[in-house]
C-alpha cells in the first residue's frame, strides 16, 4: 500500500515537472501570459487555504502583503541612490525577495500579535481595516510613486537566467507555485500541521493536548504571508510595473473568493479557484457587452451573484464538491506504514511511585456571582487508582472538573498534581505536565483521520517544528508519533479502525477515541468527563476492563460520571456531590447503603 | 490652529461621528440578530444620497427597478419553499413586499419630484431604501440562516461586490451632492454653527431616542432583542428568526437610509461611496466589542473628530490614521481577553 | 382549532427517528400524550430524551410522523407548532437574561402579537398570581434569579402562550429539594387545570409519582412503558434507577 503512495506522489510531481516545462512550449502566447497570473493568484490563494480552510482564520488582508512585498522588490530595483543603510540590498533580485519577506513578516507579525488572540469576527474585519490603510499608504508616499505607482523595473536575472519573456517566467512561476504545494502538503502531514488544523476542533481540545493556539496560529498567518510576499516578489518582475490598485482591499476579497470558489480545504482547490477566477473573469468580459451592452461594470455584478449562488448551493467549492464524489481527489496523508513499523517508540516520563499522591484537592470552592457551584471540597487521588465522582445533574460536577482540568480557576482553596499547586495554571501547561483528558461532548476533527486525530495528543511528545515539517527532515520523529498513536489505539482496541474518518465512528467509539488521544501524552493522571454517556452496554463492559487496565499500569483516573452502576464495579472510591458539596466520600459499597446518597438521586418528591 | 478652525472641524467631526454612530448601531443589531456583518450597509447610505440627488436634479430615480427584481426574486423563493416539503401552503401575506414595491416604484416614477420639497424628496428616497434590507433578507441571507460564519461573511462581502456595480449602473459614474437643508447659519458668541450640523445631530438623537423606544416598550423590538439575548427562547417563544431577519435588516436600511439623506448635503457621494463609510460604522462597532450599543456611538464620535482632525494636520494620510486606529483598539481587546475561548 | 374525537391523544409519534449526521440519537420512538394527561418520559443521560422533545418542537428535522391534536405536524415551522399550542421549556430554560421578568413573560406570549395588549396584561396578572414571587420581581433582570425563580418564570412564560401541550425538559434539574418538590406540585395543578404535559426528568421517582403515564428510554428506543404507577413498581425500572442492581441494563434491553 504504501510503496504505491509513494510512487504515485513520485509520479504526479514528476508530471507536473513535464507539463510546467512542456507548456509555455504548446500554449498559444496570449494564454502563457494569462496562465503567469493565475500562478501568482494561486501562490496567494495558497496561503488563504492554509489560513481560512484548514486553519479557521480568515484575512481580506492578503493582497496587502502581496503589495508590502511587490513595492519592496520594486522600490530596491529601480532606486538609483539607494539610502546607505539599504545599498546592500539593492542591485539584484534576492536583495528585493529578501526586503519583501522580511517586510511582510514583520508587518504579519504585528498584525497577527494584535489581531490572532480575538476570537471571530475581529480577524476579519482587523484585515479589511488594514486591506484599506496599507492601499492608501501606497498610494499616498512619495517613495512609491503616489496612485501612478513605480515603473521601469529591470527583468528578472537569476543564476544568469534572463526570465524576461512569459514563458521564462511561466517556469519560474509555476515552478514556485509546485514548490510552494508541496511545502503545504509536507506542513498538513506533520506535527505542526496537525497542530494547525486541530485549531478548528475547538481551541479548548488543542490547548487541553498542549498545543499553543496562539502560536500555531501565528505559524499559519507568517506562512500565508511568506507565499504572498513570494508571489508579490514575483508580480513585480512579471509586470515589471507596481501601481496601488492589484493590492488593495478589493483585491483581497478576491483571492478570498478565489480560495472559497475553489474550495478552502484541499491544498489544490487554491490552483483551480485562481483558475477559475480569472479565467471567469476574462469569459465574463467577453461575453457580457454582448448580452447587456457596454456601460455597466456587469462582470462585477454577475461576479458577485455567482459567488452568493455558490456559497448557498456548495459551500465547499469546486474542489470540495469534486472531492465528494471521487474518493481519489481526498487528501491521502501519513507516513509509510513500513517506516511506522520500524519506529523506535518515544521515550516516556517517570512513572510515579506506586501510591504516590497525583491529584489532591483542599478546599476547593467555586463561585459564580452569587452562586456556590462548588462548596469547600476536599480529596485525593493516588497513582493506580481510579475515583468516581457522582452526583445528580447540577450537582456541580462540570465545575470541578474544569478546575481539576485547569480551564477554571478556584474562587478559593488548593489543587495539587504531584505535589505542586496548580491553581491558575494552564490547560497547555498540565498537558506537559502529564494531566491527559477527555471532553464531556467529544471534541475532535471528524474528517480527519483515527490515526491522525489520536496522534494529536502526542503533540508534546514531538519536538520538530515548521521548517523540518515542510523539508520533509521530521519523518523519523513523524514515524514514532504515528506509531504511538497506533499503539495507544490497539490499545483501547480501536485498531481496526486507523485510517478511518474519525466522523464516521459511532459515539462511543469515539468516546474511546478520546481515551486514546489522552493515552498518547503519556499521562500519569486521567480526567474523564462523563466517559460512559451514551455508550451501549458491550461498549461500557469494554471501557470498563480498559480503565481497570490503565490502574494496574500505574496511571490514576478520576471520572466524572452520571451513571452509578457504571461507577459502582469499577472505582476503588466514590465521592458524591449534590448542590456542590460532598455528601459522601467511601467505598462503592458503603455509598450505595448512604441514605444521603439514596435521597440525592431518587429523593425531593415525598 | 485656533479656536475657530478648532469648532468648524469639531463640527464636521461630530456630523460625520453622527452618522458612523448610525451606522454602528444598524450594524451591532443586525449582527446580533442575525450574526451577519452587514457589509453592504454602505450600499444603502450611498443609494440613498444618490437617489435624492437624482431626484433633485430631475432625474427619474431607478432604485425602484433593483427592488421591483430582488421583490420577484423573493416571491420565486417564497413559492419555492411554500412548495416544497410537506407544508404546502401559499400566503397573501407573500404578496404583499411586491404589492409595496409595485407602488413605491410608481409613485418614484410618475411623481414630480423635483417640484415636491426636500421633506417629500427625504420621505420617498427613505420609502425607496428601507424595502431592501427585508429583500436583501430574504434573498441572500435566509437561505444560509444556518452557515457558518465565514460564508454569511463572504455573502455578505459578495452582496457589497454586487450592489456597487448596480450602483454604477443605476447612478452612473459621476458624484452627487444635494441642496442643503438649510443654509441658515448661528453665531454661537464668536463661533459659527451651521444649521445643517444641528439637523443631523437633532435627527440622529431623535432616531436613537426612537430606536431606544422601540427597543424598550414595543413588543416587537423586544422580540428583536430577545432574539439577540437568546436565539432558541425567541424561537420558543414563535418569535421566527425569518421575521427578526427582515425586521433587522429592514430597520439597518431605514437608519442608513436616513443617513444617506443627512450626509448628501454635505459630501460629494459616488456609487461606490458607501464602502468606506460603512467601514467607519464597523469601526465604531468593533471599539463596542460587537456588543456594547452605547461604547460603539461614542467610539464612532470619536471617530469621526479624529478623522475631522486629521483631515486638517495630514489630510492625505486621513484614511491610513482612521483605519490604523483601529489596531490600538484590537490590542486592547486583546488583552483584555483572558484564556482561549472557544467560538460557539 | 378543530375538535378532536374523545379519547384520540392530544399528541401522537409514530415511529419517530432523529439523527445526528451518521449518529442515531432517536430511533423507532412511539410515544402518545393525551388530553389532560401527564406522561413522563424517563432515563439515563444521553439516552435521546432531550432529542425526543426538539424533534417533537421542530428544532431538529426527524422522520416519521408526529400527529398534533388530529393535524400532522411533519414539515410544519416552529412558529406554527407554537401557533397550534405547543410549547417547550428547555434544559437550559432559554430565559432571556438581559430583559426584565415582566418583558421575559410578555415575550412568552408573543404568539398573540396581532390580539390587543390588554389580554396580554390579564394573562400575565393570572400568571402573577399563580407564581406570586415572580411579581415581587418583575423588574429584575431574569439573569438576577435563583436557580428555583428561573424554572418559574420559564414555566410561567411558556403558559403565556396558553399551550395545550406543555413539554418540560428536565424541570427539577439544579434545584434544592425543596423547591423540586414545589415545581412537581405546580405541574400537577397545570394538569388539573387541563394542560396536557410532557415530562422528560432524570428525577424518576418525582417523576414516575406525579405522571399518568411513563415511558422509559434507553439509547434511543422505548425500553419500557406503562402506566406511571406501574411502573413505579416495576422491578427493573426501581433496579434502573435506584442503580443498584448491575444486570439492569441488559434485562431492560432485551
Amino acid at each position: 500500500m504504501s510503496p504505491l503512495f509513494r510512487s504515485r506522489l513520485l509520479w504526479v510531481l514528476i508530471a507536473a515537472v513535464v507539463v510546467i516545462a512542456a507548456a509555455p512550449q504548446l500554449l498559444p502566447p496570449y494564454q502563457v501570459v494569462v496562465l503567469n497570473t493565475v500562478g501568482i493568484f494561486a501562490l496567494v490563494t495558497l496561503g488563504i487555504v492554509l489560513l481560512t480552510g484548514v486553519g479557521g482564520m480568515t484575512s481580506f488582508g492578503q493582497a496587502a502583503f502581496v503589495g508590502i512585498s511587490a513595492y519592496a522588490t520594486a522600490y530596491l530595483a529601480t532606486t538609483a541612490e539607494l539610502p546607505a543603510a539599504l545599498a546592500w540590498l539593492g542591485g539584484n533580485p534576492w536583495g528585493g525577495l529578501l526586503a519583501g519577506v522580511v517586510l511582510t513578516l514583520i508587518v504579519a507579525t504585528v498584525l497577527g500579535g494584535v489581531t490572532l488572540k480575538l476570537s471571530g469576527h475581529y480577524l476579519p474585519l482587523g484585515t479589511i481595516a488594514w486591506g484599506i490603510s496599507l492601499y492608501y499608504l501606497f498610494g499616498t508616499l512619495d517613495l512609491l510613486g503616489g496612485f501612478t505607482g513605480i515603473t521601469g523595473i529591470p527583468p528578472l536575472h537569476l543564476f544568469g537566467i534572463a526570465f524576461d519573456s512569459s514563458p521564462a517566467l511561466f517556469v519560474l512561476i509555476w515552478g514556485i507555485v509546485l514548490l510552494g504545494v508541496v511545502a503545504t502538503l509536507n506542513l498538513l502531514d506533520s506535527r505542526q500541521g496537525r497542530a494547525i488544523r486541530a485549531l478548528n476542533g475547538g481551541q479548548l481540545m488543542a490547548e487541553s493536548m498542549g498545543v499553543n493556539t496562539f502560536r500555531t496560529k501565528m505559524v499559519a498567518f507568517l506562512v500565508a504571508a511568506t507565499l504572498a510576499a513570494l508571489a508579490g516578489w514575483l508580480y513585480a518582475y512579471t509586470q515589471r510595473f507596481v501601481a496601488p490598485t492589484p493590492f488593495s482591499l478589493q483585491a483581497g476579497i478576491e483571492y478570498m473568493f478565489m480560495a472559497l470558489i475553489g474550495g478552502a480545504s484541499l491544498v489544490w482547490g487554491a490552483i483551480i479557484g485562481a483558475g477559475a477566477v480569472v479565467y471567469l473573469k476574462e469569459a465574463l468580459q467577453d461575453v457580457l457587452p454582448h448580452l447587456l451592452g457596454k456601460g455597466g461594470n456587469y462582470e462585477a455584478m454577475v461576479f458577485g451573484l455567482l459567488v452568493i449562488v455558490l456559497m448557498q448551493k456548495m459551500p465547499l467549492g469546486i474542489a470540495g464538491a469534486l472531492a465528494r464524489r471521487v474518493t481519489a481527489l481526498r487528501p491521502h496523508r501519513g507516513a509509510a506504514t513500513t517506516q511506522i513499523a520500524q519506529a523506535a517508540p518515544l521515550a516516556r516520563r517517570p512513572a510515579p511511585a506506586p501510591a504516590e499522591s497525583i491529584l489532591e484537592a483542599r478546599g476547593v470552592t467555586r463561585r459564580f456571582g452569587g452562586l456556590v457551584a462548588n462548596h469547600d471540597l476536599s480529596f485525593s487521588v493516588k497513582a493506580g487508582e481510579i475515583l468516581a465522582v457522582i452526583g445528580p445533574n447540577g450537582a456541580g460536577k462540570s465545575t470541578l472538573f474544569n478546575q481539576l482540568s485547569c480551564v477554571d480557576t478556584p474562587t478559593s482553596g488548593e489543587i495539587f498534581f504531584r505535589g505542586h499547586k496548580i491553581n491558575g495554571r494552564s490547560a497547555r501547561d498540565m498537558a506537559g505536565a502529564g494531566l491527559a483528558r477527555t471532553f464531556q461532548h467529544v471534541k475532535l476533527l471528524p474528517t480527519m483521520s483515527v490515526l491522525e486525530n489520536v496522534a494529536i495528543g502526542a503533540h508534546l511528545r514531538g519536538r520538530k517544528g515548521v521548517f523540518s515539517s515542510i523539508l520533509r527532515l521530521d519523518r523519523s520523529e513523524e514515524a514514532q508519533l504515528l506509531k504511538e498513536a497506533e499503539q495507544q489505539l490497539i490499545r483501547v482496541g480501536l485498531g481496526a479502525h486507523l485510517n478511518a474518518e474519525a466522523g464516521s465512528l459511532a459515539l462511543g467509539q469515539q468516546r474511546i477515541l478520546e481515551i486514546a488521544r489522552a493515552l498518547c501524552a503519556d499521562p500519569c493522571l486521567l480526567l474523564l468527563d462523563e466517559p460512559a454517556a451514551g455508550l451501549r452496554l458491550k461498549e461500557k463492559e469494554g471501557l470498563s476492563q480498559l480503565l481497570s487496565k490503565l490502574r494496574g499500569q500505574g496511571i490514576a483516573v478520576v471520572l466524572v460520571e452520571h451513571d452509578m452502576d457504571f461507577v459502582m464495579g469499577l472505582a476503588d472510591r466514590v465521592m458524591v456531590m449534590d448542590f456542590g458539596e460532598k455528601i459522601a466520600e467511601g467505598l462503592p459499597d458503603e455509598v450505595q447503603a448512604n441514605p444521603v446518597v439514596l435521597e440525592a438521586y431518587l429523593g425531593g418528591a415525598e | 490652529m485656533n479656536a475657530q478652525i478648532a469648532l468648524l472641524l469639531g463640527q464636521d467631526g461630530v456630523i460625520n461621528g453622527a452618522i458612523y454612530a448610525l451606522l454602528a448601531l444598524s450594524i451591532l443589531l443586525v449582527f446580533s440578530v442575525t450574526r451577519v456583518l452587514l457589509i453592504p450597509l454602505g450600499e444603502f447610505v450611498s443609494f440613498a444620497a444618490l437617489t435624492m440627488a437624482a431626484m433633485q436634479a430631475g432625474k427619474p430615480a431607478l432604485l425602484g427597478f433593483l427592488l421591483v427584481a430582488l421583490s420577484l426574486a423573493g416571491l420565486v423563493m417564497d413559492l419555492i419553499d411554500a412548495t416544497r416539503g410537506g407544508a404546502r401552503r401559499l400566503r397573501i401575506g407573500m404578496l404583499a413586499m411586491p404589492a409595496y414595491v409595485g407602488v413605491v416604484t410608481a409613485l418614484s416614477l410618475a411623481l414630480p419630484l423635483k417640484d415636491l420639497g426636500m421633506a417629500l424628496q427625504a420621505l420617498m428616497t427613505i420609502a425607496l431604501v428601507l424595502p431592501l434590507g427585508p429583500l436583501l433578507y430574504r434573498v441572500l441571507f435566509q437561505p444560509i440562516a444556518g452557515a457558518s460564519a465565514l460564508v454569511l461573511l463572504i455573502v455578505a462581502i459578495a452582496a457589497h461586490v454586487a450592489l456597487v456595480s448596480v450602483g454604477l449602473l443605476i447612478f452612473g459614474p459621476e458624484g452627487a451632492r444635494t441642496e442643503p437643508f438649510s443654509d441658515s447659519v448661528f453665531m454661537l458668541g464668536e463661533a459659527v454653527i451651521q444649521s445643517q450640523t444641528l439637523w443631523v445631530i437633532g435627527l440622529s438623537l431623535l432616531l436613537i431616542v426612537l430606536l431606544y423606544l422601540f427597543f424598550e416598550r414595543n413588543l416587537y423590538g423586544k422580540a428583536l432583542r430577545a432574539t439577540a439575548v437568546d436565539r432558541l427562547g425567541a424561537q420558543l417563544m414563535g418569535i421566527s428568526p425569518e421575521l427578526a431577519g427582515k425586521v433587522s435588516f429592514g430597520l439597518a436600511a431605514f437608519i442608513s437610509g436616513l443617513s444617506g439623506v443627512l450626509i448628501a448635503p454635505i459630501t460629494t457621494i459616488y456609487f461606490d461611496s458607501g464602502f468606506v463609510i460603512s467601514l467607519k460604522g464597523f469601526v465604531g462597532a468593533i471599539i463596542g466589542g460587537l456588543a456594547s450599543y452605547p461604547v460603539a456611538a461614542l467610539g464612532a464620535v470619536a471617530l469621526g473628530l479624529v478623522e475631522a482632525f486629521s483631515t486638517f494636520y495630514a489630510s492625505s494620510y486621513k484614511e491610513v490614521i482612521v483605519f490604523t486606529l483601529l489596531l490600538p483598539v484590537l490590542l486592547w481587546r486583546s488583552l483584555a481577553q483572558k484564556g482561549v475561548e472557544d467560538e460557539k | 382549532m378543530t375538535t378532536i374525537a374523545s379519547g384520540a391523544p392530544l399528541l401522537q409519534v409514530d415511529a419517530l427517528n432523529v439523527a445526528y449526521g451518521k449518529i442515531e440519537a432517536v430511533t423507532g420512538v412511539n410515544l402518545k400524550v393525551g388530553e389532560g394527561q401527564i406522561v413522563t418520559v424517563i432515563g439515563p443521560n444521553g439516552a435521546g430524551k432531550t432529542t425526543l422533545l426538539s424533534a417533537i418542537m421542530g428544532l431538529l428535522p426527524a422522520t416519521g410522523a408526529i400527529g398534533f391534536a388530529g393535524a400532522a405536524l411533519n414539515g410544519t415551522p416552529i412558529k406554527d407548532r407554537i401557533g397550534q399550542g405547543l410549547a417547550l421549556v428547555p434544559e437550559t430554560r432559554a430565559l432571556f437574561s438581559s430583559m426584565s421578568v415582566e418583558n421575559n413573560l410578555e415575550l412568552g406570549a408573543f404568539r398573540f402579537h396581532h390580539r390587543p395588549a390588554r389580554e396580554r396584561q390579564a394573562t400575565m396578572a393570572e400568571m402573577y398570581t399563580l407564581f406570586p414571587r415572580l411579581k415581587e420581581r418583575r423588574t429584575q433582570r431574569a439573569s438576577t434569579l435563583s436557580g428555583g425563580e428561573r424554572q418559574m418564570l420559564a414555566l410561567a412564560r411558556a403558559l403565556m402562550g396558553k399551550p395545550r401541550l406543555l413539554m418540560l425538559d428536565e424541570p427539577s434539574l439544579g434545584l434544592a429539594p425543596l423547591i423540586v418538590r414545589e415545581v412537581f406540585r405546580i405541574i400537577s395543578a397545570l394538569r388539573d387545570s387541563g394542560v396536557s404535559i410532557l415530562l422528560v426528568e432524570q428525577n424518576a421517582r418525582a417523576a414516575l409519582k406525579v405522571a399518568d403515564y411513563a415511558y422509559v428510554l434507553e439509547l434511543g428506543r422505548v425500553a419500557a412503558e406503562g402506566p406511571a404507577a406501574e411502573l413505579a413498581t416495576d422491578p427493573r425500572v426501581i433496579a434502573a434507577y435506584l442503580g443498584m442492581n448491575s444486570k439492569h441494563q441488559e434485562r431492560l434491553a432485551q
